[in-house]
Formats: structure tokens, C-alpha cells, sequence
């Protein structure tokens, strides 16, 4: 049995597999933050609320409806996405001329709502949601095992990655929401909805927080605080990455759930910590991010 | 109206207030009033300033309790500790301005915290327990509640002071410079960065003044003392008082202390709901808060006197 500094090959592999997958969580989740931070300028704070309600809305589907995972997938960014539409219609929208700390505010308030909400609603203690039978199992690749429902997370996320990157960089729709982050006002004059964009650019982001709380689900247990943690370590990621940069938030989301899962393997005990000590020595060296521009 | 508050305060004991509450609110009192020293005049949002409160609180307890320190030089070692990880957070955290620095802030509070949960002489899970009071240099025992309010009443009516003294100086109106419009601070010559972090290890060295006063207070310093929540909770305390007033934060203080004292035993989950929801009405409608709306009332009907004179 091969081994580095002392730990066997497959446990590192083990690790780094695990984290991946987080890793596709923190891309998921950060690149909804940036899109959003993108157009509209606010730090979405219930980012990790609408992840957990994505997770709630697939464990409720199917334990009161019968809704499958497929349709979860499906259905659960929807109706979360709308509910995101509503908050923007309701509160944020009277927040763009303020300073964005208010916004950052308001979505805090938000996700302690929700929270609460489930909380009382569900407990505390999580939920177990199963794995689709057509993705239990393992791939045998002779030197590891690979669950293939990890395998399929992080397929799954990579590939709506690439799609939200090519909607935004290589699309008429993208041009347009791109030309409104830099300019609204002008965009506005040409006859385009921005109001409206807005809109749905929260909606989208929302959703894609939604869609990764549906793959979440058969892997973690679902809670009402799982979120809760987890949206400080995607602001850690985002401020890594640069804010803004949708690039920058895929590739750092990836890059460092794997750093975390190697630090797992070396030395256990940081790996609560290694991505916020890599965001402190990545600001003394590069204050605006590793993809950010500096204003 | 001070002089009405300084009476409330030495007589609040005979009123028949519970006196560890009053000790209580005095402390978030203090925790938030350095909190509005970083949002209300400086317009830095600290989103992890229970980083300071609780570090403080568990350095403290640790050395009276386990080290048998004496209760001024555990409290004086609380602040020093507090003072240096302002220091250090402060230095990187400032380097970015607005949402920046609230998202960087508050993932290196949340590095405290983890620090906080895996350490040995924090006691993880359970935190520190059965923090003696021990005495003013032996000379006055803290044991009874009577005796450590008045303690605790005179360190806050000196922060009180000292933050007022602070933000009247020529430093403080730097610093609201700095709010009012950084690029011109800067252009006019102030060294903005160095400003910003002074204030900020201030205000994180009167958070660790209250989290250390706190944890003798009670007896305990446990985990939710650094954790997210206090953090949330004194910036609510500071919104809904009206952040950049001076008594802003010592009355959204006594409302939220109030309202979690009432409300904890009765709806449970609820209480995340109800702050929650006062987030966002103190966001949608209510931004100056409760002092500030009574100030600019105030100021508003002295503006409409004057023009009709």
C-alpha cells in the first residue's frame, strides 16, 4: 500500500474526492453570490438560508408529496428562486439607492426568519434524505472507491457552472445584464428592463443557492442551521476569489474545498480554519481578491 | 435628562430589578457602545465584534478561575487580549472598505471561534464554569450582587465618558471625516488607514472590557459568546438605538436584552423569527433608530421653529 508522509493513498483520496464535492458547494453557492453581487450590489446573506430551504424543500417534497429527487432538482430551485423574487419585490428593491450595507442587513434579518422558522418548524437535529437508487453505488477504480452520487455532485455542479458562465459571458441576455452592471441607468435608456433583471438575476442566484441545497441533501443531514456556517465560508471563498468575478468564484469555490479536504488528511484539526487564514494571507497580499479588479 | 439616568441607575437595585440583569445590560451596553464607536461614527460594519467580547470574556475567566488571578489583573489581561486581536484582524480587515470589510471581519471572527471551540482552556462545548468575582484588590469582595453592580455601573459610566471624550476629540471628527466621505479624508492628508484601525482596536479593547466584566458577572464565558449570534445581536442593539448617537446603543441594548429576557421562555424558536424581524424593520423603515428618530425629530421641529421666527 502506497502512501504520502505517512498517510495511506486511499484516505487521501478519500479526502480529496469529499472535498471536491464541498468544493463544488462553495463554487455553486459563491457564484450565485457574485452574480447577485454583480448586478445589484448588495452581499446576499441569506445565501445559506435559501441553500437550506433548497435541502428542506427536497426532504418536504419528498416526505409529504412524493416528489422524487429529479423533480426536487427541479421544482425545489423554483419555488425557492420565487420566494427570492418576492424578497427582492418586497425589501430589496427600496435598498439600491441606500448604501449596501443596509442590504447586507436586510438578508442577514432574512436568513434569521427563515431559520427560525424551520427551526421551529423541524428541530434542530438533521434529517436524513436518501440517495436516488440510481446513483447508489460505487465506482470500483481499482486503486480508490468513488460513491458515484459524489461523483454525480460534482459532475452535476461543474456542468451548471458552465452553463450560468456561458449564459452570463456568451449570450445576448448576459451582454445585457453584464452592460447594466457597469452602467444601469444607460442600459435603462435603451429600452431594457432592468428593474426587471434585477429581479431575476436575485431570483437566479437564489436558485442556484436552492439547487445546491438539493444536491446537498443525500449527502449532508438536512438542519435548519446548516447553512448558517456554511455562508461565512462562501464569504471567505467570494472575498478569496474577488467579488464580482465569476471565474474567480468557480474556480476558488473548487480550489479550495480541495485544500480543506487535503488539510483533513494532514492536519485535521485546521480544517475548520485553513480557508479563513488563506483569505487573511491572500488580503496582505492581494487586498482586492485573486480575481478581483481593484476600484 | 443624564442626571434623571444617573438616579435611575444608582437607585435601579431598590427598584426591585433583578440585579444581575441590570449587570447584564449594563455589559451589552458597554459591548455595544464600542460597536457604534466602528458602525455609528466611522461607519465601519463590524461583523464579528463578539470576536473581542468573547475572547475577552474567556482569558478572564480562565486566569481568575484556573490561574487564581486577582479580578483587576484578569480583567486588565482581558482587555490586552481583546486589544491585540483587534490589532491583528484590524489591521487586515481595514485594508477593504464597506461590505469588504464586514465579509472579512466576519470570517476571521468565525476563525476565533473555531480557535475558541478546538483549545484546551476554553473547555469547548461546555465553556468555562464557576468564574469567581474575587475583589477590587482585596479590599471590596464582588460576591454580592449589590456590591459588583456598583463595580460594574462605575467601569461603564467611565467607557461611557471615555467614547464620549473620544468621539468629541479632533480624532473623532477624523473619524467622522472618514465616514462623511473617505476619498476626502484622504486627499486632505489623513493617514485613513491608520485612523480606521485605531478606532478599531479601541472598539475591540471596550469589547473585551464588557465581555470581561460579563463573564465575572455571570460565572461562565461559554461558546455563543464569540459565536455569529452576539455578533448579530449587538449589531441590532445599535441599529435599533440609532447608531451615531451616544445613547442609542444603551437603549437598543435594554430593548433586545428585554425582549430575548421575556420572550425566551415563552415562543423558543420564535425569539430568531421576532430579531429577525426587527432587523428588517429597523432596515426598511426605522434607520435611525430609536434615539436618532427622537434626535432628529427633536431637531427637525427646532429647524421649523427657527424659520418661523
Amino acid at each position: 500500500m502506497s502512501s504520502v508522509f505517512g498517510v495511506p493513498l486511499p484516505a487521501i483520496l478519500g479526502q480529496l474526492t469529499l472535498g471536491l464535492v464541498n468544493g463544488s458547494f462553495y463554487a455553486l453557492l459563491s457564484l450565485g453570490l457574485a452574480v447577485i453581487f454583480g448586478l445589484l450590489g448588495i452581499v446576499n446573506f441569506a445565501h445559506g438560508a435559501f441553500y437550506m430551504l433548497g435541502a428542506f424543500a427536497a426532504y418536504i417534497g419528498l416526505q409529504t408529496f412524493g416528489v422524487n429527487y429529479w423533480w426536487a432538482l427541479l421544482l425545489a430551485p423554483l419555488v425557492v428562486g420565487l420566494l427570492g423574487v418576492l424578497i427582492e419585490r418586497l425589501f430589496l428593491r427600496h435598498l439600491y439607492r441606500l448604501d449596501p450595507l443596509y442590504g447586507l442587513l436586510l438578508t442577514f434579518g432574512v436568513a434569521l426568519i427563515f431559520e427560525g422558522i424551520m427551526r421551529d418548524q423541524f428541530g434542530a437535529s438533521g434529517k436524513s434524505y436518501p440517495v436516488p437508487p440510481l446513483l447508489r453505488g460505487v465506482f470500483d477504480l481499482g486503486f480508490m472507491v468513488l460513491p458515484i452520487y459524489r461523483a454525480w455532485v460534482v459532475v452535476a455542479s461543474l456542468a451548471v457552472c458552465a452553463m450560468t458562465w456561458f449564459l452570463i459571458e456568451r449570450t445576448r441576455l448576459g451582454a445585457r445584464l453584464r452592460a447594466a452592471t457597469e452602467n444601469a441607468r444607460l442600459v435603462q435608456a435603451f429600452g431594457i428592463n432592468v428593474p426587471l433583471m434585477v429581479m431575476g438575476t436575485y431570483g437566479g442566484g437564489v436558485a442556484l443557492a436552492a439547487l445546491a441545497g438539493v444536491l446537498a441533501a443525500p449527502v449532508v443531514q438536512v438542519s435548519p442551521l446548516m447553512g448558517s456556517s456554511l455562508v461565512i465560508v462562501v464569504f471567505a471563498v467570494v472575498v478569496i476569489g474577488g467579488m464580482g468575478s465569476i471565474v474567480g468564484a468557480i474556480v476558488s469555490g473548487l480550489v479550495l474545498g480541495l485544500i480543506e479536504g487535503l488539510t483533513k488528511v494532514v492536519y485535521p484539526e485546521a480544517s475548520n480554519i485553513v480557508v479563513f487564514v488563506i483569505m487573511a494571507l491572500v488580503l496582505m497580499w492581494r487586498p482586492a481578491g485573486l480575481f478581483g479588479r481593484e476600484q | 435628562m443624564y442626571v434623571v439616568l444617573a438616579v435611575l441607575a444608582l437607585a435601579a437595585p431598590f427598584l426591585g430589578i433583578y440585579p444581575v440583569f441590570l449587570m447584564k445590560l449594563l455589559c451589552f451596553a458597554m459591548f455595544a457602545c464600542a460597536f457604534n464607536l466602528l458602525l455609528g461614527y466611522t461607519k465601519m460594519l463590524s461583523f464579528g465584534h463578539a470576536a473581542y467580547f468573547g475572547s475577552a470574556a474567556y482569558v478572564t475567566g480562565w486566569l481568575v478561575a484556573v490561574r487564581g488571578w486577582g479580578t483587576i489583573a484578569g480583567i486588565l489581561a482581558g482587555v490586552a487580549a481583546s486589544m491585540l486581536l483587534g490589532l491583528v484582524i484590524g489591521a487586515i480587515a481595514v485594508r477593504r472598505q464597506g461590505i469588504y470589510f464586514a465579509m472579512i471581519t466576519l470570517a476571521l471572527s468565525q476563525l476565533v471561534f473555531f480557535i475558541c471551540l478546538q483549545a484546551d482552556f476554553t473547555g469547548g462545548e461546555n465553556g468555562l464554569q464557576g468564574i469567581p468575582r474575587g475583589s477590587i484588590f482585596g479590599l471590596i469582595g464582588l460576591a454580592r450582587d449589590g456590591t459588583m453592580y456598583y463595580f460594574v455601573l462605575a467601569v461603564f459610566v467611565a467607557v461611557y465618558l471615555f467614547i464620549r471624550r473620544i468621539v468629541r476629540s479632533p480624532f473623532g471628527h477624523v473619524l467622522r471625516a472618514i465616514r462623511e466621505n473617505e476619498p476626502r479624508a484622504i486627499s486632505l492628508g489623513y493617514k485613513v488607514a491608520r485612523y480606521k484601525l485605531l478606532a478599531f482596536v479601541l472598539s475591540a479593547s471596550i469589547a473585551g472590557l464588557a465581555g470581561s466584566l460579563k463573564a465575572l458577572t455571570l460565572g461562565f464565558a461559554t461558546l455563543s459568546d464569540v459565536g455569529q449570534g452576539t455578533s448579530g445581536e449587538v449589531i441590532l442593539m445599535t441599529l435599533l438605538g440609532g447608531s451615531g448617537t451616544f445613547l442609542g446603543p444603551v437603549v437598543g441594548a435594554g430593548v433586545v436584552l428585554t425582549l430575548q429576557e421575556y420572550l425566551s421562555d415563552h415562543v423558543g424558536a420564535w425569539v430568531s423569527v421576532i430579531i429577525g424581524a426587527i432587523f428588517v424593520v429597523c432596515v426598511m423603515i426605522f434607520r435611525r433608530g430609536v434615539v436618532g428618530e427622537i434626535e432628529w425629530r427633536f431637531a427637525h421641529s427646532r429647524r421649523i421653529a427657527r424659520r418661523g421666527a
